[in-house]
């Protein structure tokens, strides 16, 4: 498969200069141009997110106690649900690169299949972030802050964040200080009337995340999540958008007709920069 | 609608029924691998502090850093076929966008380092 220099090209898919410079494409290197002025952009946000978790004081939140719900269960799943997405990216990628292979052999009916499949594990991974999002602006219950700057968990069997103490098994949970999300000691459990009292004392009570506040940490940490994933998810949703124009070109034999499928390998460029994005987000998002 | 005004063109835009079982044969074990390395991510992130030690949170950070390069390499390589490309190419994509990378990651890292003493100092 390696480009190779004495190969001659045929002189109608020269360039305009009457070359074809890197034996590539004028479309595939355009393309990875675009692709590294956006890896630019997302590598830019990363190594802003860790510009501020390693300047600020305050106590930054782990992603593994943040992110440990799974849709339909309760209980504790650290990065399960992450671990679910990526796999769906991934797998993704590789039917989109199988698509790629069947093009080169012009196997029609192989292009379709498996660009198909990834568009839908595309659909899937946009709709785990949908839920994702909506679990994240939610939030577990909310804290609750007394008046000597201690700070309280709130639970209930309802996940009621509107009267929590009055829903079925409200409890409290003393926080660790200067931690979010960590238990104070093996007393920070609080129930019945002394857990009324602490709730009736709050001076403030933050529950769930929007771009002002969050539960889970300081602001920042909630504005960076909403905005790398969200940069993201808009990618991935442009991504099903190409991935679907090019399979209904292929199903029209459109690129059959043309002689070569470089169309699919270009969509399947920017999808699989898509796929690679997401590594670094559940790298440096997710596990650091 | 057929337009017959694109001409596009790479070398080695065709193979034959013989490589492509090869090259898919390629594209499911990177794929085995990728999925492998996610696996041991995860587990060490959902269970590390049960097997080790907090002091030992530098060392896993940087595993985590080390596979995700890994990672990174197999999929631009492989499933983005830059492997597959001339070296010259492969140098223009990768050359610059690494050099300024590092750069940015250096002075972020030296900005922020300035920035946490002089907060915990006003604190």
């Amino acid at each position: 498969m390696a480009g190779d220099a004495t190969k001659t090209l045929s002189t109608d898919v020269l360039w305009g200069g009457g070359r074809s410079p890197f034996s590539i494409s004028y479309g595939k290197m355009m393309m990875w141009f675009f692709l590294v002025s956006d890896a630019l952009t997302f590598g830019g946000l990363l190594v802003a997110y860790g510009f501020v978790r390693h300047s600020t004081t305050d106590a930054w939140p782990i992603g593994e106690e943040v992110f440990r719900a799974l849709p339909f269960l309760t209980g504790s799943y650290p990065l399960i649900y992450v671990a679910l997405m990526t796999a769906i990216l991934i797998f993704s990628s590789v039917t989109m690169v199988l698509a790629v292979e069947a093009g080169h052999r012009m196997d029609k009916g192989g292009v379709i299949k498996w660009l198909f499949l990834t568009v839908i594990g595309g659909a899937f991974f946009v709709g785990s972030q949908a839920w994702e999002w909506s679990h994240f602006i939610h939030g577990g219950g909310g804290y609750i802050t007394t008046p000597a700057g201690e700070k309280f968990w709130v639970h209930n069997d309802t996940h009621d964040t509107h009267d929590p103490a009055h829903a079925p098994g409200f409890h409290l949970v003393k926080a660790k200080p200067g931690h979010y999300l960590i238990p104070a000691d093996e007393h920070a459990h609080v129930e019945g009337d002394e857990a009324l009292k602490v709730w009736n004392s709050r001076v403030d009570y933050v529950d769930g995340a929007n771009m002002v506040r969050n539960e889970y940490g300081p602001p920042q940490y909630a504005n960076f999540f909403f905005f790398i994933t969200g940069f993201h998810g808009f990618h991935v949703f442009s991504g099903v958008i190409i991935n679907l124009v090019v399979l209904i070109m292929v199903m029209q034999g459109v690129f059959h007709r043309r002689g070569h499928y470089e169309m699919v390998e270009k969509a399947g460029l920017y999808w699989h920069f898509v796929d690679l994005v997401w590594v670094f987000v559940f790298t440096f998002f997710y596990l650091l | 609608m057929e337009r017959d005004d694109i001409i596009e063109y790479s070398l080695d835009a065709h193979h034959s029924e013989e490589e492509g079982r090869k090259i898919r044969r390629t594209i499911w074990r990177v794929t085995g691998l990728l999925a492998v390395v996610t696996a041991i991510e995860v587990t060490l992130g959902a269970y590390w502090k049960d097997w080790f030690e907090p002091t030992a949170w530098s060392a896993i950070k940087w595993t985590y850093v080390v596979l995700t390069l890994v990672k990174a390499t197999y999929i631009v390589m492989t499933f983005m076929h830059l492997g597959d490309e001339r070296k010259n190419i492969r140098w223009i994509i990768l050359g610059p966008y690494v050099l300024f990378i590092l750069y940015l990651l250096w002075i972020a890292v030296w900005e922020s380092n300035y920035v946490h003493t002089i907060w915990e100092t006003i604190k």
